[in-house]
């Protein structure tokens, strides 16, 4: 192959034309380009317990209707199970009753997803996590590394599923507004991106900074989480568990993750290694002998 | 080729057309049926199928009791968990024999291989009664379903990779019972590599169970949570494996006698010494680790709880004593000793699964997982079953006896 003075100098002129055309494109990232994660902002201030949420909850995911005789009341802890995706409950607090919904809290980085073996559990690039029950084959290992309990399991059925809240994935992929947030008449659930949502619950915090605690607990529970919430009084004070870590739970065990290739490429050789230098050793044994 | 008199003859060559015969022949029970451990077993066999049919015909929850908050109870934490640690003797004894050429333990490997891959085979295959969507257990093995990110991913591979990896090192052995003498020479060929492969295997996987419950940070009792469960699990499994081939021999040593050749049965004592060597050895790793972890994590407030009570329970009445007798049997050449120690190793292991995987998990739970008589009946009709085939194996196969002297191994 060989290249000519001219045609040397005209691909010259043209790499540099890219690279300096091409850094100046990169410079500017459009944000459209860009998925940005999905949530849900509920501010616990608005909320009536009025159980509109499971209401629209349960119709929009075929589950049955919640009992009109189950109320929130405060001293008992109700919990989503596998009829029941999302609950309300009420406590007794230094401001007063104070209701709290408890759903899926969509982690950024979820420990359910990263749990799964057969990728059952999805995080979507808009931010839902689901469930997929053609992938699934049901061992729960899902249910025991969530550090907020959510994925519900059906015992009861010789076909299982995992009940979780998707937060509405089929509608937000519609265009429509997640089913509990289209209901609330109160409008304490807020759907929009993290980044809005987030920057929203500071603006009530900053604006009535006697009316919440200064906390928006998801911003970096768990490596954050794509429910934020708002709440009058510290959070343990309304059920919340103060253990959560503020990274990842995946991150747990990207470590001993990452240990296995190089564990893979490593123990063959050295046993090998081994093996044959105690081979010869017998050898010479023998020989002695 | 039958028994005669007590006194086993090893099958020679069987024609092609014969073998069939010869398979068939040998499905026949030998011995006496109404043994005590027959007339034990069979009744909960039976119960333990009946019990499956209600599991799959009506679920999970119809013969367990695990809720919502504890989805994994006996069947993991026992079965799966404390089983394959059990299992671990067949990676240190092939690591022992075939890398570090220690002809001293030869004639235990293939009983310790046979017991390894049974373990796996029927505790693992516990997995599948214990999965709600089981016909789905094939989406990250095919398909397009790998869910890389997932130690459960790693370990459920690494089972199905180890098994055939031990029934390639078992396999040598089925060939002399067929009198497939072709067949042999090409199956212990590849003893090397399958035993290379084995041992990585066992060192990820056995490390990896404990890894599943690092996501579980929250959920175990803060003096068995840490961060060195992996390498925890490793260590101890060593010993756990090994206490198992010292328990396993012992019995296998009275009730298959007939197998056992006269030299072998004088040697029997000696290698139980220098196992028992070992697991003192390694036990003091773990319980220095488990120390170190402790003091480094200071773990001092917790240990006047109830929960503290049972963990110094565990770590000094079941580590730290056994340890001791080990030691001391070795050093007084005791042989009774050496059993003992080795049972109390082992319901040490089985504490320390347990306490990881269901009684330390949720621990401040308000209800409680206890495991129903039917979680227990199942758990006991998978181990019976696994002893029944691991007998019908012995009977036929040269595992405990010599090989055929054509095979070249003796």
């Amino acid at each position: 192959m060989s290249i000519d003075r001219r045609s040397f100098f005209k691909a010259l002129g043209v790499t540099g034309i890219t690279l300096a055309t091409g850094s100046r494109v990169s410079a500017t990232p459009s944000m459209e380009n860009k998925n940005e994660f999905y949530g849900i902002l509920y501010d616990s201030t608005r909320c009536a317990g009025c159980q509109g949420c499971e209401f629209a909850c349960a119709e929009a995911h075929g589950l049955p209707a919640p009992s009109f005789e189950d109320l929130p009341v405060i001293g008992t802890e109700r919990k989503a199970d596998e009829t029941r995706r999302t609950v309300v409950n009420a406590y007794q607090t230094s401001k007063g009753e104070v209701y709290v919904k408890r759903q899926c809290m969509h982690c950024n980085d979820p420990a359910c997803t990263a749990a799964c073996l057969t990728k059952a559990m999805l995080k979507n690039e808009e931010g839902p996590v689901v469930w997929r029950g053609n992938k699934c084959m049901g061992c729960r290992y899902c249910m025991v590394s969530c550090p907020f309990d959510v994925p519900k399991f059906e015992y009861h059925s010789p076909n299982p599923k995992i009940e979780k809240c998707d937060m509405c994935f089929e509608r937000i992929k519609e265009g429509q507004v997640p089913a509990c947030a289209e209901q609330c008449p109160t409008e304490a659930l807020v759907f929009g991106t993290r980044r809005e949502l987030i920057a929203e619950a500071r603006r009530r915090i900053n604006e009535n900074p006697e009316m919440y605690y200064d906390h928006i607990y998801g911003e970096h529970e768990a490596g954050g989480t794509g429910y934020l919430y708002l709440s009058p009084v510290p959070f343990e004070e309304v059920g919340f568990k103060t253990t959560i870590q503020k990274s990842s739970y995946p991150a747990l065990t990207k470590g001993f993750l990452y240990a296995v290739p190089s564990i893979f490429v490593l123990w063959p050789a050295l046993l090998l290694g081994l093996q044959q230098a105690t081979k010869n050793n017998s050898q010479n044994e023998d020989e002695d002998e | 080729m039958r028994m005669s008199n007590g006194n086993y003859i090893a099958p020679r060559e069987i024609s092609k057309s014969n073998t069939w015969k010869f398979i068939l022949g040998e499905l026949k029970p030998k011995g006496k049926l109404l043994t005590p451990f027959n007339i034990i077993s069979v009744p909960i066999i039976i119960t333990g199928i009946v019990l499956i049919v209600i599991r799959f015909w009506k679920g999970i929850g119809s013969i367990t009791n695990l809720t919502q908050e504890v989805p994994w109870g006996l069947w993991i934490g026992f079965d799966v968990v404390t089983g394959v640690a059990f299992a671990g003797g067949a990676y240190v004894i092939t690591f022992m024999v075939y890398i570090l050429n220690m002809k001293k333990y030869q004639s235990i490997v293939r009983v310790t291989v046979l017991n390894g891959f049974l373990a796996y085979l029927f505790y693992a295959g516990a997995l599948l009664l214990d999965l709600g969507r089981p016909w789905n257990v094939i989406n990250p093995i095919i398909g397009n379903s790998f869910g890389t990110s997932s130690v459960l991913f790693l370990v459920a591979w690494h089972f199905l990779l180890y098994m055939i990896a031990e029934l390639i090192e078992f396999s040598p052995a089925v060939a002399e019972w067929l009198g497939a003498k072709r067949a042999r020479k090409i199956l212990s060929g590849m003893t090397l590599g399958a035993v290379i492969f084995g041992i990585t295997l066992s060192t990820l996987h056995q490390s990896g169970l404990g890894a599943l419950f690092l996501m579980a940070k929250d959920k175990i009792h803060p003096l068995w949570y840490s961060e060195f469960i992996p390498i925890m699990f490793f260590v101890s499994s060593i010993f756990a494996g090994l206490s198992m081939v010292i328990f396993e021999g012992s019995i296998s040593q009275r009730v298959f006698s007939d197998q056992i050749s006269e030299k072998n049965h004088r040697a029997h004592n000696n290698i139980l010494h220098s196992l028992s060597n070992i697991c003192a050895v390694a036990m003091f790793a773990y319980f220095t680790l488990n120390v170190l972890v402790f003091v480094h994590e200071k773990r001092w407030g917790l240990l006047n709880t109830p929960m503290g009570y049972w963990y110094l329970t565990e770590m000094l009445g079941f580590v730290l004593l056994p340890m001791l007798l080990f030691f001391m049997s070795y050093r007084k050449r005791n042989i009774t000793l050496i059993k003992v120690a080795s049972v109390m190793t082992m319901a040490g292991i089985i504490l320390n699964r347990l306490n990881i995987s269901v009684i330390g998990f949720k621990w401040d739970a308000v209800n409680h997982y206890y495991p129903s008589w039917m979680e227990i009946t199942v758990t006991l009709a998978v181990i019976f079953t696994e002893i029944w085939i691991f007998r019908w194996v012995i009977r036929r196969m040269p595992v405990l006896r010599e090989a055929p002297g054509w095979s070249g191994n003796h």
